[in-house]
């Protein structure tokens, strides 16, 4: 009986065990199956994202692009960031490492607080930043102690360096560049990893900015192994990334220099350009500011300072101001009015002082009047009454539509940010921009370049270029080469101007400047080979009521600055065989002739002899004062040189492009 | 039957005489297929710790083979040893670990988060780990003590539940849910193979069914079943990417580690994700995980069947047992041994939720190992008295 039950229990433990058996092995399948899906079917992208896991990629941000002038003299560098990092773990106590530090150099306490901060928030082996841009002293201190400091890391990194000697006078040039900000962010629709670096700096302003993506170079990488934790254990891969390209701009170091120089002291512009190419070779405007102070974040006291000049320091006024053309704007009236057969060159239009028109009178500069003008003596005394008549005739459409073509409200693609495109008015535009209708007195207020008429210091400059050549539509440009390689030049559409009306108003240009009574006559230059050809200009910017003008118009003297006319001034040289164009426009400077004419001149004669023209180039009434004045900068003058040598030979590269600008002339002396 | 009664009388009714079998029968008799695959499965450990190390036998590939050494011959006295002894004293035994276990409770030291451990003075000592043998016996002892036909009595079946709820309620409490399972699926195992009704499993799947349903509804109320991070570590089971850093990281790290190994891994020492940290206990409950990144499919498979090769061959070396007791210590400890492997693999290649459970033999751990060389001891010396086949009830 027990036998069989035993018999009984062995057989059916017998059974359930192969039941067990069966379910094991059920269940060791699936394992082995799961085992197979993980590590051969799915084992790839495992793979990968045990790569992810073990591989952390940092971006290394390439040498940004060096903006050089025309001659390769260099006006935007990266010169080394002597800066101290702190690496906690390796530091026995952080204060006392600070203490022994503060002994070596000086540590602002903000710069201290914000490391303070920094270190608590990160892990031990992060390094966190103390200081930056030391100079090399403190540095090699640091240096020289750091055995005895565990856990300070000196280190060398790179920054944008704007040299000191040039970096006011081409500050609204190259601009400069600053740490990114979230707006900065935002507009990167590229995500480009390089502004997204700890000390990323972008372009702000300038060349910086307009020419960024061609700077900025393209994002290196480092691949380093790290464990769980994030701690780095070794570098696998190093992708150094594309060096940003180095821009060669059209400017020349010497002239721009000079240029600025000679507009120190007022708000004012002046835009130097090649007629045959485009090239812009001094692009000033005055007073400018220190780039360098932008790029570690410029302080609250100087930024006040900045926007609260009222000369506007901070405002490229060579390409972002707008100012009526005034009497600059002439030349165009007449080409207008030759091109459209309203007017013959020869016609004599009587000027006595106001000229009756609707139910208001149009009043001449000249109170008296000029009497009988054709159209080179209208140029040439800057007669009002001549163009309203000449304006009246050609209307507002067909004026805007000749100004156009000598650029005025055109565009520029040009490598500089907030381009002004002035203003040139027709009757469409005033109906969609006011709401209503152009009144034909309005076009005989644009006839003399004021009223909505607005052009920049460059467009003034591109219009008296594209009178120089006299078939080209010369366009502007400011960079040479990028990368080494020469930009090419785009043909020019022709401007489609009679050439014979073209010398009408060249003539008159002339008159302006080389006849006796013409407006810039006291600033011609004396020197037969290099006639300047010039335009004055004096735009009004108040309103002179008619009670004024019955008591007489106040001088300029009189008024509060910012009430003052503007001086302006365009010209050409050689007259004869025209290389430069040049505009200037000197803010509340009061007459053109006076205030634009000589600063115009004194410019244009640096460029025309490549540096300091012979005395006997100046006329001989102006002689004497410009003796005296050159004989005040000859002590300073010593230093300046000395410092322009320094940086000079540092880095400057020559890219052997042929500079038309050179060699010097022979100057024959008449 | 007929067979029955043949090997019946060779061995006559008086089996409770044929005690002395010599020393040399019983090493002729003695499994060593079973221990030689023992030690091959724990040589994959030694290597595996090494490795984890960073090559270096210190501090666990070193401890852990002077560990199996002891192991080794506590399995070899305890398999010489007659099985009578050991039946002797499986009820003490019990008891005994069922005590040190209530002094856990109360004296316990917490290791990783979970009171487990009792200092002996000399010895630290997990309780819950000896309990996993010592559950088998007392109830492989009770089912050779009960008729064949009490088996399925509702009153019988209810004696073996307690044995088995009294352990599994302390140890869920330390909180340990990995061994609770494996003292639960232990003793299910043992009354399956005992004969228990099959209607007694399935209301146990129903019932099963039924506390799982308890232990989600009570989450966030005040009878909460299970410890928050439990909870946790389910619901990271059934979704694991919902929270790849957080709790879900080890799974899907170790998910990644295995599957990056592909089919031949990357070689010893080259497992990027041991190596590097991003593994969580490598040298403990996710030693297979390194092993399958560092030798891939074929190395992972290779101990897969390694270890179902030991079930086999104790399971199989069971069934020639003639006594109830041995039979059903046998294939408990086989069983045991399965359920401790399967749910570890099943946890790091995410098919389980992370309970804690080492890999057998493998994975770093004291009592661990040594109550497994013992439990592998008391099978071999079941087999090897294999034949005895003694009364059940005067031996109680």
């Amino acid at each position: 009986m027990r036998q069989s039950d035993e018999d009984d229990q062995r057989v059916r433990f017998g059974r359930r065990a192969l039941v067990l058996g069966g379910l094991q092995a059920g269940v060791a399948g699936a394992l082995g199956y799961r085992l197979y899906q993980l590590q051969v079917l799915e084992a790839e992208q495992h793979q990968m994202l045990a790569e992810e896991n073990r591989i952390n990629v940092h971006s290394v941000a390439p040498p940004r692009g060096q903006i050089l002038d025309r001659l390769g003299r260099p006006l935007a560098v990266n010169r080394h960031n002597y800066r101290l990092l702190l690496v906690r773990e390796r530091m026995d106590s952080v204060e006392a490492t600070i203490a022994q530090l503060r002994e070596l150099i000086d540590i602002p306490e903000n710069e201290l607080e914000k490391a303070f901060r920094k270190l608590k928030r990160t892990r031990g082996f992060v390094p966190v930043q103390l200081v930056e841009n030391m100079d090399w002293e403190a540095f090699a201190r640091v240096n020289a102690n750091a055995p005895a400091l565990p856990g300070v890391v000196p280190e060398i990194g790179w920054t944008r360096d704007y040299p000191d000697d040039r970096a006011y006078d081409f500050a609204h040039v190259v601009g400069y560049v600053a740490a990114v900000n979230e707006d900065d962010l935002a507009r990167d629709r590229s995500n480009d990893p390089i502004l997204r670096l700890p000390d990323a700096r972008i372009g702000k302003n300038g060349v910086e900015k307009a020419a960024e993506p061609l700077l900025r170079g393209r994002a290196g990488k480092r691949s380093i192994e790290v464990n769980a934790a994030g701690r780095e254990l070794r570098e696998l891969e190093r992708d150094p990334g594309v060096a940003g390209d180095d821009l060669t701009l059209t400017i020349d170091l010497e002239l721009q220099r000079y240029a600025m120089k000679r507009l120190q002291g007022e708000s004012a512009a002046a835009v130097v350009m090649d007629i045959h190419n485009g090239d812009i070779l001094a692009l000033a405007s005055a007073p400018a500011y220190d780039p360098n102070k932008f790029v570690f974040g410029i302080g609250h006291a100087d930024w006040n300072a900045l926007r609260e000049d009222e000369y506007d320091p901070l405002r490229n006024k060579a390409v972002a101001g707008a100012y009526p053309p005034g009497s600059t704007y002439k030349m165009l009236t007449s080409l207008a009015a030759v091109e459209y057969g309203v007017m013959a060159p020869r016609e004599r239009i009587q000027c006595n002082g106001k000229m009756h028109f609707g139910r208001r009178d149009f009043h001449c500069w000249k109170r008296q009047g000029h009497g009988s003008m054709n159209m080179k003596d209208a140029i040439k005394h800057s007669c009002d009454i001549y163009f309203y008549e000449a304006a009246r005739r050609i209307g507002i459409d067909n004026l805007a539509e000749l100004s156009n073509r000598f650029g005025i409200g055109e565009k520029f693609d040009i490598e500089i940010p907030n381009l002004s495109d002035g203003l040139m008015p027709t009757k469409d535009w005033k109906y969609a921009a006011l709401g209503e209708n152009w009144h034909q007195g309005e076009t005989l207020i644009a006839g003399i370049g004021q009223g909505y008429v607005l052009a920049s210091p460059l467009q003034l400059a591109v219009m008296t270029a594209r009178i120089a050549n006299g078939e080209k539509r010369v366009m502007p440009r400011l960079i040479r080469a990028k990368g080494g390689v020469p930009a090419a030049l785009p043909e020019f559409e022709s401007l489609n101007i009679a050439p014979e009306n073209m010398k009408f108003v060249q003539d008159g240009m002339n008159a302006v400047s080389n006849e006796p009574g013409g407006t810039a006559y006291r600033s011609q230059i004396y020197d037969p080979a290099n006639l300047i050809a010039g335009k004055t200009g004096t735009a009004q910017v108040r309103n002179i009521s008619r009670a004024e003008r019955e008591a007489g118009v106040k001088k300029n003297e009189e008024l509060p600055w910012r009430l003052r006319d503007h001086a302006l001034f365009v010209a050409y040289a050689p007259y004869d065989k025209p290389r430069y164009a040049i505009a200037v426009v000197v803010e509340h400077g009061g007459s053109g002739s006076r205030a634009g004419a000589p600063v115009a001149r004194d410019i244009m004669m640096r460029a025309l002899y490549r540096g300091v023209p012979p005395l006997e180039a100046y006329p001989p009434w102006i002689r004497p004062e410009i003796e005296k004045q050159r004989q005040e900068e000859a002590e300073g003058a010593v230093q300046e040189d000395a410092s322009l040598d320094i940086r000079g030979g540092e880095g400057a590269r020559i890219w052997g492009l042929d500079d038309p600008a050179r060699p010097l002339p022979p100057i024959r002396r008449g | 039957m007929r067979y029955a009664g043949l090997t019946d009388t060779r061995y006559g009714g008086g089996a409770d005489d044929v005690a002395d079998v010599s020393l040399a029968s019983k090493l002729l008799k003695f499994n060593w297929l079973l221990a030689a695959l023992l030690a091959a499965a724990a040589s994959v450990g030694f290597v595996m710790l090494y490795s984890v190390a960073g090559g270096s036998l210190d501090p666990w590939a070193r401890s852990q083979i002077v560990r199996f050494a002891v192991g080794f011959g506590a399995m070899i006295l305890v398999a010489l040893i007659d099985i009578r002894f050991w039946k002797a004293l499986a009820l003490p035994f019990y008891a005994i670990t069922l005590a040190l276990l209530i002094a856990v409770e109360f004296f316990g030291e917490i290791g990783m988060g979970a009171q487990r451990w009792i200092n002996l003075g000399v010895v630290q000592l997990q309780p819950s780990e000896p309990m996993k043998i010592a559950l088998v016996m007392v109830l492989a002892l009770y089912y050779q003590w009960l008729p064949p036909k009490k088996v399925s009595r509702p009153l019988w079946i209810l004696v073996p539940l307690l044995l088995a709820a009294a352990p599994t309620l302390l140890v869920i409490k330390q909180p340990d849910l990995g061994t609770a399972l494996l003292l639960l699926a232990g003793a299910f195992v043992v009354m399956f193979l005992a004969g228990v009704s099959w209607w007694f499993f399935a209301l146990l799947g129903v019932a099963g069914g039924g506390v799982v349903l308890a232990v989600l509804v009570s989450q966030g109320t005040d009878w909460q079943i299970l410890k928050d991070y439990q909870y946790r570590r389910i619901f990271t089971f059934i979704d694991p990417s919902t929270d790849p850093l957080g709790a879900g990281y080890h799974i899907t790290q170790s998910i990644t580690a295995i599957g990056s190994g592909g089919v031949a891994g990357k070689g010893l020492l080259q497992g990027t994700q041991t190596h590097l940290s991003f593994l969580p206990e490598p040298h403990t409950d996710f030693i297979f995980t390194t092993l399958a990144e560092e030798f891939g499919f074929i190395g992972g498979l290779s101990l897969l069947c390694l270890f179902i090769l030991i079930v086999f061959v104790a399971l199989a070396s069971s069934f020639r047992i003639k006594n109830s007791f041995g039979r059903l210590l046998s294939a408990g400890v086989a069983t045991t041994f399965f359920f401790f492997f399967a749910i570890n693999i099943a946890m790091v290649t995410g098919l389980a939720p992370v309970v804690g459970v080492p890999l057998p033999l493998v994975s770093f751990g004291g009592t661990s190992m040594l109550v497994l060389m013992i439990g592998f001891g008391l099978a071999i010396s079941a087999q090897i008295h294999g034949d005895l086949n003694f009364r059940s009830r005067s031996t109680l």
